[in-house]
């Protein structure tokens, strides 16, 4: 121990290069950043708890009516103590608004809470937080390949998160959605400077994913300890090689479209400008070009945490271990050639459907291949089913009913039906809220005795993820009614036969945030008052390298470089 | 003032003996309150669609589901830690690695096939175009112009409360409705004015985004009578949720009597002999 001497509290914390401290930086940061989202969205759920317009309201001096995000933050909260809905009928019992509605203001949350989630909370929680914390480790390596990298890859995110908020805050606001299509996005649709701070807000926090990517596959690549080779590397390793590959080619094409969003809106080009001869239709391929290797972005991560979690609690190695990773490989590659299947009603040739259809559909054989391994792990298992393992099999499942409400995603002519309705959003938060959120508490539950040195209240994390689980099941499964009955996606206020449906959907957001505050207590409680716990506390299940170093780990890990045997230890 | 100025129109319009003006019927062409299923179709697209999602995605998807739930209930009641203390040490069996490979690609297939054929169904030309309807999407209304009938244009605009009459749905309902022939194949035109839209409506199996620059391509032939909604589709601003669709389904001779009527309210009659006759437009390629 005599090399772990730690730098002062500004060195340490400020200009770290220690990719433990950059990493609880990155899950302090995902974890903020995820209670204003979370926040967003139970404002959102708030607003659509019952039809009429009730809290997104314009300001309106006479009337004494404050507008804004405060002014209908305070109008809930009102309501919130007293317990009163404040649904207005009129004569004829109409549901009325209560209020100008501002329409502009929900489009703000939507693409707030978005925008947020995926770049600010998961990505950094997931990548940024467990990825540098865990990958050298598992590996047996003492750092990443580029520790000051590694340091400004954080802290641009500080400027970008900034920035986000702010162009909430100047102006009307970036009213787009995440999708920031033009011409919604252009000077046309959204005049001011918001979107122009969102594009700089995503060119930031593109520039850390870019150089983190660039990290990973170095020091994955490079830094294994001896005989670690890539077919004994760990699959949580494997998920952030093939994660950063996917960071590393897309996010690029992300940062063109919105370059050229960017000139299109200040310096007269004219990209997406029909009237000077560009198209619409290229923004959104560019775009989900990047944002559909975004999606497993998201969800390879989780994957790995999964893995690692199902083996430990079944004290059994994982099953079919090169099927694990080189599924994820698939995916990663098959992930980058479906992604007009976002934009099958803009008037793609059919050929080009049928094309996107197939090739989207062949996604469900990798995963299914991840989905039948994991259950086989536990499959003469010796189960034991502490927190972290009730989240994985949340996760499993979850993550199977999220799989296979994709699948009719997938087809070309069903997703007429569907296209822009609840039905994709009840979809893609069964895989993001209900998968990648859930492998993100997940991962916490497992490593946070690693990380801390402390241990976590068992009881309560158990609660947390009862309440968590029927919480999101509430506000999410319903949904998928309301998208097949054909309610369309980010509207401020819906046809009155939504209502029920709504309403149900609205208590679970309730719920799940107020689970949420829980977890925020159990965090507290156990950085400050948990258990002290040894290294492997997990017990002989725990096979990986970090569970051989001390709980917290020293601040210089692997002093002595470990060398691997066998295949064992993954 | 052009609202203003429609919204007379529509007063105008509708006091005297009306071919059309029908009134909404519950569950037909607009969501029902606590439904669960996709709404029911009134097109044969819709009907493909109707068949391939309820009577052959959801049986497999639910079996998937459940097959999969019973697998980890069986492994959380049979291996958990005091029903078997001793885990076994078994990472590999190639034959269940193939099993659970190709088994979802055999049902991948029996999905594909049929889906291909509903996604080509969708796009088909049909064999004669009847008439064309053009819409034109605005923030926040739709514009429709009737090519084939001299042009007669009119805009409509979601109804407000006040203006709803009693069974007419809330935020579904317009001030005026788009008319259109039952049993007629109707090719639709889709394009915007300003930003991205989307034309939909639910019981036709129909939408179409509304792009700046580009003249979309799709078609319907509704196969019964009644009034069908449907909301603006893709993100559009401030009103996205405030542009809805209202079409209004009569019958052929009805249809002949009210473009007449419109044709003569816009001044848009012309001698016969310049007037294309609907029916013999001959089908043209769709993509």
């Amino acid at each position: 121990m005599s090399h772990d001497h730690k730098p002062g509290f500004f060195t340490r914390w400020f200009c770290s290069t220690n990719h433990k401290d950059i990493g609880t930086l990155y899950i302090i940061f995902a974890l903020c950043a995820g209670i204003i989202g979370g926040l967003f969205s139970v404002m959102m759920r708030a607003e659509l708890h019952e039809p009429g317009v009730q809290y997104l309201v314009a300001a309106d001096e006479a009337a004494g009516v404050k507008g804004g995000l405060l002014g209908a933050a305070e109008r809930m909260a009102q309501d919130a103590l007293t317990m009163d809905s404040s649904a207005k009928v009129d004569a004829r019992g109409l549901p009325t608004d209560n209020g100008q509605r501002d329409g502009q203001l929900w489009n703000v949350l939507i693409t707030a809470h978005g925008l947020i989630m995926v770049f600010f909370v998961v990505m950094p929680a997931l990548i940024g937080g467990f990825g540098n914390w865990f990958v050298p480790l598992m590996i047996g390596a003492p750092d990443m390949a580029f520790p000051r990298l590694n340091n400004i890859s954080f802290w641009l995110m500080i400027p970008a998160f900034a920035l986000l908020v702010c162009s909430a805050l100047v102006g009307v606001g970036a009213g787009t959605g995440w999708t920031i299509y033009p011409p919604l996005s252009s000077r046309l649709g959204q005049d001011g400077m918001s979107v122009d701070m969102a594009i700089f807000a995503l060119h930031l926090a593109g520039i850390s994913s870019i150089l983190g990517a660039a990290n990973f596959i170095t020091t994955i690549f490079n830094m294994r300890a001896p005989g670690m080779t890539l077919h004994r590397m760990p699959l949580f390793a494997w998920a952030m090689l093939v994660t950063a590959f996917l960071l590393l080619l897309s996010v690029p094409v992300l940062g063109g479209a919105i370059t050229m969003l960017l000139t299109d809106r200040n310096f007269g080009t004219a990209f997406f400008d029909p009237a000077g001869g560009g198209d619409p239709i290229l923004f959104q391929h560019l775009f989900w070009f990047f944002g559909h290797p975004e999606v497993y972005i998201m969800i390879l991560p989780a994957f790995g945490i999964i893995s690692h979690i199902v083996s430990t609690f079944s004290r059994k190695p994982i099953f079919g271990y090169l099927g694990m990773a080189y599924a994820m490989v698939a995916i990663g590659v098959v992930g980058f050639v479906v992604w007009a299947h976002h934009m099958y009603t803009t008037g793609l040739s059919v050929n080009t459907r049928a094309y996107f259809t197939a090739a989207t559909l062949i996604i469900a054989v990798p995963t299914g291949v991840k989905i039948f391994s994991w259950i086989a792990t536990m499959w003469g298992g010796s189960l034991r089913f502490t927190t972290p393992m009730l989240w994985a099999i949340g996760f499993i499942f979850l993550f199977t009913l999220g799989g296979v409400t994709g699948v009719v995603l997938a087809n070309g002519g069903m997703d007429l039906a569907l296209h822009d309705t609840y039905y994709v959003v009840a979809h893609f938060h069964y895989v993001l809220s209900l998968g990648a959120v859930f492998a993100i508490f997940a991962g916490w539950y497992y490593w946070i005795g690693k990380m801390s040195g402390r241990q976590y209240p068992e009881f309560w994390g158990k609660v947390h993820f009862f309440t968590t689980f029927i919480g999101v099941n509430l506000i999410f499964f319903p949904q998928h009614f309301l998208g097949l009955q054909g309610m369309p996606r980010r509207y401020i206020d819906y046809p009155d036969a939504y209502a029920y449906w709504n309403q149900i959907s609205s208590i679970g957001a309730y719920i799940a945030f107020a689970s949420s505050l829980l977890f925020v207590l159990i965090a507290i409680y156990t950085l400050k008052w948990g258990k002290k716990v040894e290294a492997n506390y997990w017990g002989d299940g725990a096979t990986t390298l970090e569970w051989t170093v001390a709980s917290p780990p020293p601040f210089h890990t692997f002093n002595t470089q470990p060398v691997i045997k066998g295949d064992g230890q993954h | 003032m052009k609202r203003l100025f429609w919204s007379l129109c529509a007063a105008l319009l509708s006091v005297p003996a009306f071919a059309t003006g029908l009134s909404p019927e519950a569950g037909v062409g607009q969501p029902v309150d606590k439904g669960l299923g996709l709404q029911h179709a009134a097109s044969p697209i819709k009907e493909q669609m109707e068949w391939f999602h309820n009577d052959l995605l959801m049986p497999i998807i639910t079996a998937i589901t459940i097959f999969v739930l019973l697998l980890l209930l069986w492994v959380v009641i049979r291996y958990n830690r005091h029903a078997n203390p001793t885990p076994s040490k078994t990472t590999h069996n190639t034959l269940i690695e193939i099993i659970w490979t190709a088994v979802p690609i055999l049902i991948l297939i029996v999905i594909a096939i049929p889906s291909l054929k509903l996604l080509y169904y969708t796009e088909r030309s049909p064999e004669q175009t009847e008439m064309t309807l053009k819409v034109i999407g605005h923030q926040w209304y739709w514009e429709y112009v009737y090519p084939d009938h001299n042009g007669v244009t009119f805009s409509a605009y979601v109804k407000k409360n006040d203006e709803l009459k009693p069974g007419e749905p809330r935020l579904l309902e317009t001030d005026r409705r788009v008319v259109l022939p039952v049993d007629t194949n109707i090719k639709l035109q889709i394009t915007a004015a300003d930003v991205l839209h989307a034309w939909t409506v639910p019981a036709f199996g129909v939408k179409r985004d509304a792009v700046p620059g580009r003249l979309n391509e799709t078609w319907v032939k509704v196969n019964r009578t009644g009034v069908f909604y449907g909301q603006c589709s893709e993100l559009c601003g401030t009103d996205h949720a405030y542009m809805p669709i209202a079409v209004e389904v009569v019958s052929k001779d009805d249809f002949a009597a009210w473009i007449a009527k419109q044709q003569a309210e816009q001044g848009l009659t012309k001698p016969a002999e310049t007037s294309p006759p609907a029916e013999a437009t001959p089908a043209t390629h769709t993509n």
